[in-house]
């Protein structure tokens, strides 16, 4: 009885997500055909979907996607390399731990991107303020799983190592990174997360080209058909990104 | 030997306090800053701490500046009891239903793991530069991290208790107000924190985005004046706003999880 009652309840939930997003649509085609809706404030989905078409095949958002991507790919590369390290320095230690953890977290709960405008006068309006931010926004999730990984491995594992005879690098290599790596993994996942978000933020807020750089432009020249098809652009690739992200830390995580 | 022994009580004392030496790194960053500022960098770019905070006053004395402080934080204040309304009741009322977990959780999710950053010209376009699109960015932000601990903690309450309240007769009402209440609300403090940490996000990047009114404006203008004694004084101020509300709710969280073990 329950399987069937089961798989009714599945499909009317499915009718009710697929009911969602039939009537979303519907008005927001009503709302911009009939009901006089300023095409300045909300164009018509269809015209939205022509546009989304014109930048895919005219190839117009090549240049600001290889920049902000570029820019993720430094930032994350910058924030991965100095956290794992900074992390694991500092997890070699319970003492160290106990000085630093609680400051990085203390420093990672205030809104890092107040720090933008800083990083601007610093680096200009360039990708290097977006790396920089990008790279100061990541580099604590990274650092703070790194320590949570490498500092709370089991003691009986350790003492079972020392007292079988193995070498550092032994001890490293079977004992401490199987053990942090699935904590490590996913401070990774986070850490790339944050930086796509904050570079995108970063470039919103003030820059000179990017993707979030073309929203506002497109934005400020009301062009907004174009501007909710790069949003939608936009959307789109983070979602991919994540996912990428996402199965790779699965992956790796079951090796 | 006197010598070395005082040494050795030093480090036990030392090791005895984590805190002291966090407060000596602390220092020592400052200290470090402090050198930089003064001998290293050019003075366009970075200025001492010290100076900042002779300055402050400075940044309070210019024109406007009290006034987008005071703004911003009633902005955050809004959106964060907003936020707090409406994901409470979106949250039970999902989380409350299997038919309604079932179809809306995944839109839920769904909208939650969008970056709403791309949609912040939008929010200026339907709202203006004014207060109401900074909140409603903020609620855009606080919302879901508050719906779906809400959710999150619906759930987790053990089924045996909702059927021994059940089978001794307890009411709907009763069932919500002895069972379903007392064990949402350490979920409902953490969502409150990750959605107090949402909030002040939402707010500060609509903020710093408009050039031309509150914070974003003084940012910009202090940043193009190449005047960082002003700028980081404002970004500090700020940043203690943050610091204040994030540590309200995380002892409110701490006070009203305490009773919970698992």
């Amino acid at each position: 009885m329950s399987a069937r009652r089961d798989r009714r309840d599945k499909l009317a939930s499915r009718a009710v997500q697929a009911g969602f997003v039939v009537v979303l649509v519907a008005l927001w085609y009503f709302g911009t055909t009939r009901w006089g809706v300023s095409h300045l404030l909300l164009p018509n989905p269809v015209k939205v979907w022509e546009e989304l078409k014109d930048v895919l095949a005219s190839g117009d958002y090549i240049p600001d996607l290889t920049i902000t991507l570029s820019e993720v790919a430094t930032a994350f590369v910058l924030s991965c390399t100095s956290g794992v390290i900074v992390g694991y320095v500092i997890s070699r230690s319970q003492y160290a731990i106990r000085v630093f953890e609680p400051l990085l977290a203390g420093i990672y709960s205030v809104p890092i991107i107040l720090f933008l405008p800083l990083y601007i006068l610093f680096f200009g309006l360039g990708p290097a303020s977006k790396i920089a931010i990008g790279t100061t926004i990541s580099f604590f999730p990274i650092v703070l799983n790194t320590i949570a990984g490498f500092g709370y491995v089991e003691k009986i594992f350790i003492t079972a190592a020392r007292s079988m005879g193995a070498s550092n690098y032994q001890m490293f290599r079977y004992v401490l990174l199987p053990a942090a790596l699935p904590v490590i993994l996913t401070g990774l996942r986070i850490g790339f997360t944050v930086a796509l978000l904050s570079i995108l933020g970063s470039e919103t807020i003030a820059s000179l080209a990017g993707l979030g750089h073309k929203i506002v432009h497109l934005a400020e020249a009301m062009e907004t058909a174009r501007m909710f098809a790069y949003i939608a652009f936009a959307v789109v690739i983070a979602a991919v990104l994540n996912m990428i992200v996402t199965s790779l830390e699965a992956r790796a995580k079951r090796q | 030997m006197n010598g070395a022994l005082t040494f050795r009580d030093l480090r036990v004392f030392m090791l005895r306090r984590a805190w002291l030496a966090r407060l000596l790194v602390i220092a020592a960053l400052f200290l470090l800053w402090e050198a930089a500022a003064r001998w290293w960098v050019d003075p366009i770019f970075l200025s001492p701490p010290s100076r900042v905070l002779t300055s402050l006053n400075e940044v309070f004395e210019t024109g406007g500046v009290p006034g987008a402080l005071r703004i911003t934080f009633w902005e955050l204040a809004v959106a964060f009891s907003i936020s707090v309304v409406i994901g409470l009741v979106v949250g039970l009322a999902v989380g409350l239903s299997r038919f309604s977990h079932r179809s809306f959780m995944p839109i839920i999710l769904l909208l939650y793991g969008t970056p709403q950053i791309t949609i912040l010209p939008l929010f200026i376009l339907y709202f203006g530069i004014g207060p109401a699109s900074k909140v409603a960015f903020g609620v855009s932000h606080g919302i879901f991290p508050i719906i779906v601990t809400t959710v999150a903690g619906v759930q987790n309450i053990k089924p045996i208790l909702m059927t021994a309240a059940r089978s001794m007769g307890a009411s709907r009402w009763q069932l919500f107000r002895w069972v379903i209440f007392p064990h949402m609300i350490p979920s409902f403090f953490s969502g409150m924190r990750l959605g107090m940490t949402g909030v002040l996000l939402g707010v500060l990047l609509a903020e710093l985005y408009v050039s031309t009114a509150g914070i974003g404006y003084f940012t910009t203008m202090f940043t193009q004046n190449f005047d960082p004694t002003k700028l980081l004084g404002l970004i500090s101020i700020l940043a203690a706003m943050a610091i204040a509300l994030n540590e309200i709710v995380r002892r409110a969280e701490v006070y009203f999880g305490r009773w919970r073990t698992d």
